[in-house]
């Protein structure tokens, strides 16, 4: 087994004291990033304005130097040769590829970018560690994906994707008149890519069996396909979360309104998307088979009427600009939508909009900011999500020869673990693969595996 | 009206500086243990500073500091520790009722107004002293040596140290050490602030064993014969902060030639901005040749230690003749003429004591220089305004705003001639900020004025009481005390003292030196009600 984008273990032996960290770009994501992470790291911040420099050199415990941050003369006054990682987080996608690729030559840092066009992450998925970035997110595809989370699973506490959103965990916390309160896990499993990784009762942590009965007030984890996951939560709680049948309309057809279509459309949905212009439309269009893509302007309120856009259950607006957002937003809400999300570029603005009306609203900064901070704070494991504080793990693994799970089906490899162990998912060549005991783990398969605690240093050499 | 300083975060923080306070204390103690004096001044202290520091902190929970509570917190610590600093002088003056008689009745620091002037003096690292006799019959061992202390306390700055150990203020600890540290501006050396102010405690602490050994040293080998532990000691702790407190009378003239040329270095050391010691030590070196400040303050204390040097073997540097009432007699005078006209090393040596210790503000002397003639103490006068680098433990005006200014205006007059050129000013090749540049010009403007203003005050107020007081004196009274120099000329020359001014006078020289060494800004935007409303 290896951890992709691995050396998990090797940073826990450096010990989380001096971890050095170079930011370059102290925009509203490189601040925030420092700001987070000031007091549990070195953090050293590049940026070419000197007063932002000025700036942040009294108003948080970093090192905050003025510079070009793809010189290399730069970076090594920031101190490239000790720096554990690069966070390139400037405004200009090419600018952080330039940062990264720099950083990547004269040093051995883990290094990150953040970028908005998506084709640069595919082409760094598709061959990894390319442009010497060790690590890419993506602002307008992680926008997207935190706007689908907030409205399609409103009863989940937490979400993680795993295998690039092939796989999803989620928390449910059941309450009392949710249908699965007092029925087994084998009744209340009725979905076939969908397993049962724990339940979560006063604070302890029990794998679930067939016969195991889910109580009121437990918090039950279950990974699986993004649209099982979704059927769940349409099972347990039916009044809130959204079924498949409900409408959406999502206004301005940019790079996250797309997403957002796209994601919705895996998830089982038929959204409408409005783009006002015409080749945008026409490119959308043909891009989402199972979106209604309309051209129009989202202030015609003629339009909206004659579309009676006010029946939607949900509007998500997605235009270029904050103030367009709102209006929108307030005009959907007249006309009768149920929720509104907005996308508010400018982070600050985002409690300001939610007082004025606006459901939710979702800054792709901060969405970014938080990202790059969670991946940071884990020491660059790949989707390590810790549940409940530290009492179990999940880990993502790709299954090579040497594992215990090669070759061999489920429910022989699970006897050669240790109690605790729940084979979540699999994925083979980016599908989606159900976990039954017979089924037969090949090499190459990426693994999503839960763990307690208290085994994970014994299972996960093993794997 | 509604207070827009949280006033209660920042004496939080100053109960917190006080509350250690106590730790340093223990110095003085366990010297008065040594020699069998009482420790009951530094008990009762040490009492009284945890007391009221655990009191403050009762004030605030999770004290959240921005810029205007910066300023507070920094201007009353200062004030705050001079407070309690000056208990034991007037205890051992005073004695505490049914525990201890009076030590020392006749010590002038039995005066409030004495005590606080010399606490103040100082943690300030002024050096300008109220003692009416300087030795140990008047005051015991102990006490001179806390006298000592607050001054080595000070130099490097109390905020700075506790930035460096207490893990609360690494927060708004930039905000805190730019409020109190010399010069436009700190420099952040680490990424933590606490690594940076360890580091240039850290240099500090290092000097000042260095120095202490290296004197001691003299002694053990026979060249400095008086330089015992308790001098070595002594002198090692108000080197460094820039200080100039002595237990001798005579200060450095007490010692031999030795004594003084191993003392100048560190002077120099002392003035010279302490970041640049961290890049020597840490493997850069060469930043400390290439820094423009510190070529500019070599080269101005070489110019004006040679022009006097030249002055003083030639004869022409010394008084023609002693004045009838003063602080040196004809027959000092006729000493002082024999030993150094004429003589290249006493001459090179005098004015290069004497230079280096006006320029970095410490105070020290190794001749009673009111027996120079009037055109050489001038010069001394005028380098008063320099001050050291930015950065060190230095007072005044400081090397890098001079620089800064004289290249400003040099360019206002390239502009004149050429009105559309753009010439950004250069310091090592960088361009400074304008907004950097106004702040120099304000904060030179308000120390020349903060100088003239008080230099009529204390004129007048002499004349309230009929304190005969030359006009050259007053002003050097007001240099010495606003730069933190500490000796000025005639009465307050370096073997006189302070003792004659009124109470008021000295009380305002009290806040001159406050001013002087946080740079006049954080003390005087107290006094500002915009500080206190929106």
């Amino acid at each position: 087994m290896h951890i992709r984008a691995g050396s998990r273990t090797e940073r826990y032996d450096r010990g989380w004291s001096n971890v050095r960290v170079i930011i370059v770009g102290a925009g509203q994501v490189g601040s925030s990033i420092a700001a987070d992470l000031d007091a549990t790291h070195d953090v050293v911040v590049v940026d070419c304005d000197p007063e932002r420099v000025d700036e942040l050199n009294y108003s948080l415990d970093v090192l905050a130097i003025h510079g070009n941050g793809t010189a290399v003369e730069t970076l090594e006054e920031a101190g490239i040769e000790q720096a554990d990682m690069v966070i390139a987080s400037t405004d200009d996608d090419e600018t952080n590829i330039v940062v990264c690729a720099t950083a990547k030559a004269v040093s051995s840092a883990f290094t990150i970018a953040r970028v908005k066009n998506t084709e640069y992450l595919r082409t760094w998925q598709h061959s990894e560690k390319a442009f010497g970035v060790d690590f890419m997110v993506c602002t307008n595809l992680l926008a997207a994906e935190s706007i689908v989370r907030v409205v399609g699973l409103p009863a989940a506490r937490d979400v993680d994707p795993f295998a690039g959103g092939k796989v999803q965990m989620a928390e449910f916390e059941i309450d009392e008149e949710s249908p699965v309160a007092d029925q087994t896990v084998s009744e209340a499993d009725r979905f076939d890519s969908l397993t049962f990784a724990a339940i979560l009762r006063d604070g302890a942590v029990t794998i679930p069996r067939g016969d195991t009965v889910i109580r009121p007030g437990d918090r039950v984890v279950v990974i699986g396909s993004p649209q099982s996951v979704q059927g769940f939560a349409t099972t347990i709680s039916p009044e809130e979360a959204p079924g498949t049948a409900e409408e959406v309309v999502i206004v301005g057809g940019s790079e996250i309104g797309y997403h957002v279509a796209r994601l919705l459309e895996e998830r089982g949905f038929k959204p409408r998307l409005l783009e006002q212009d015409s080749e945008r439309a026409r490119e959308l269009a043909e891009e989402l088979p199972n979106t209604i893509v309309m051209e129009s302007d989202a202030t015609d309120i003629d339009f909206l009427e004659r579309e009676y856009i006010g029946d939607a259950d949900l509007l998500v607006s997605a235009l270029d600009s904050d103030e367009k957002n709102l209006l929108v937003s307030l005009l959907a809400a007249r006309l009768g939508v149920e929720r509104t999300v907005a996308v508010i570029d400018t982070t600050p603005y985002v409690e300001l909009f939610e007082a004025v009306g606006v459901d939710v609203g979702v800054s792709p900064r901060e969405v970014v900011a938080e990202e790059i901070t969670r991946f940071t704070r884990e020491g660059g494991a790949e989707n390590v999500a810790l549940i409940e504080s530290d009492k179990a793990e999940v880990l993502e693994i790709e299954v090579d020869t040497n594992s215990v799970l090669s070759g061999k089906p489920i429910r022989e490899s699970v006897a050669a673990l240790p109690k605790g162990v729940v084979i979540g998912a699999i994925t083979r060549n980016r599908e989606f693969v159900t976990p039954r005991g017979d089924t037969v783990i090949e090499p190459g398969d990426h693994v999503v595996v839960f763990a307690d605690s208290s085994v994970v240093g014994d299972v996960a050499p093993k794997l | 009206m509604k207070l827009r300083v949280d006033y209660k975060a920042s004496l939080r923080l100053v109960g917190t500086v006080l509350k250690y306070l106590a730790v340093p204390l223990c110095f003085p103690l366990v010297v008065a243990l040594y020699y069998g004096e009482s420790v009951i001044p530094f008990v009762v202290t040490m009492a009284v500073t945890v007391l009221v520091g655990m009191g403050l902190e009762r004030l605030a929970e999770d004290p959240d500091i921005g810029a205007r509570e910066g300023f507070l917190m920094v201007a009353a610590t200062w004030f705050a520790v001079t407070l309690v600093g000056a208990i034991p002088f007037l205890i051992e003056a005073h004695g505490v009722p049914f525990v201890m008689a009076a030590l020392h009745p006749e010590s002038t620091l039995g005066n409030p107004a004495n005590a606080l002037f010399e606490t103040m003096s100082g943690f300030t690292t002024t050096g300008a002293t109220v003692l009416g006799d300087i030795s140990f019959e008047s005051h015991s061992r102990s006490i001179m040596m806390w006298r000592q202390l607050t001054q080595w306390l000070g130099g490097m700055g109390i905020v700075v140290l506790a930035v460096a150990i207490l893990p609360e203020l690494s927060v708004g600890g930039a905000q805190l050490m730019d409020a109190e540290a010399p010069g436009p501006g700190i420099e952040k050396l680490t990424p933590r602030i606490a690594e940076t102010a360890r580091a240039l405690w850290g240099a500090y602490l290092g000097l000042t064993v260095l120095e202490i050994v290296l004197l001691y040293g003299l002694h053990v080998t026979g060249n400095a014969p008086n330089m015992d532990v308790y001098n070595a000691i002594a002198h090692g702790l108000t080197t460094m902060p820039t200080g100039g407190f002595s237990p001798e009378a005579r200060s450095i003239e007490a010692f031999s030639a030795a004594a003084q040329w191993v003392i100048v270095p560190f002077m120099v050391a002392a003035g010279t901005n302490f970041a640049l010691f961290w890049h020597v030590l840490t493997g850069d070196p060469k930043r400390l040749v290439r820094d423009t400040e510190f070529k500019s303050y070599l080269g101005i204390i070489g110019v004006i230690s040679a022009i006097l040097a030249g002055v003083l073997f030639l004869g022409d540097g010394l008084a023609s003749a002693a004045p009838a009432a003063g602080t040196f007699d004809q027959t000092y005078l006729e000493t002082v003429q024999t030993a150094i006209v004429g003589n290249v090393e006493p001459s090179l040596r005098q004015s290069i004591f004497q230079v280096v210790s006006i320029v970095t503000t410490t105070g020290y002397a190794s001749m009673d220089f009111n027996a120079w003639s009037a055109p050489t103490q001038y010069g001394l006068l005028f380098a008063m305004f320099i001050g050291g680098s930015a950065g060190s433990t230095g007072g005044a005006i400081k090397i890098v705003r001079w620089y800064v200014i004289l290249k400003s205006l040099r360019r206002e007059l390239f502009t004149t001639a050429h009105p559309e050129a753009i010439r950004p000013v250069r310091l090592a090749g960088r361009a400074v900020d304008e907004r950097a540049i106004r702040g120099i010009y304000a904060f030179t403007l308000l120390y020349l004025v903060m100088f003239f203003v008080s230099t009529g005050l204390l004129h007048l107020d002499a004349a309230r009481i009929g304190f005969e007081l030359s006009v050259l004196e007053s002003m050097s009274a007001v240099a010495a005390t606003l730069g933190n120099v500490g000796p000025g000329f005639g009465v307050v020359g370096p073997m006189g003292s302070y003792l004659d001014f009124s109470n008021s006078s000295k009380l305002w020289m009290v806040l001159l030196m406050w001013m002087g060494r946080l740079e006049i800004l954080p003390v005087f935007v107290l006094f500002t009600p915009e500080y206190w409303r929106r």
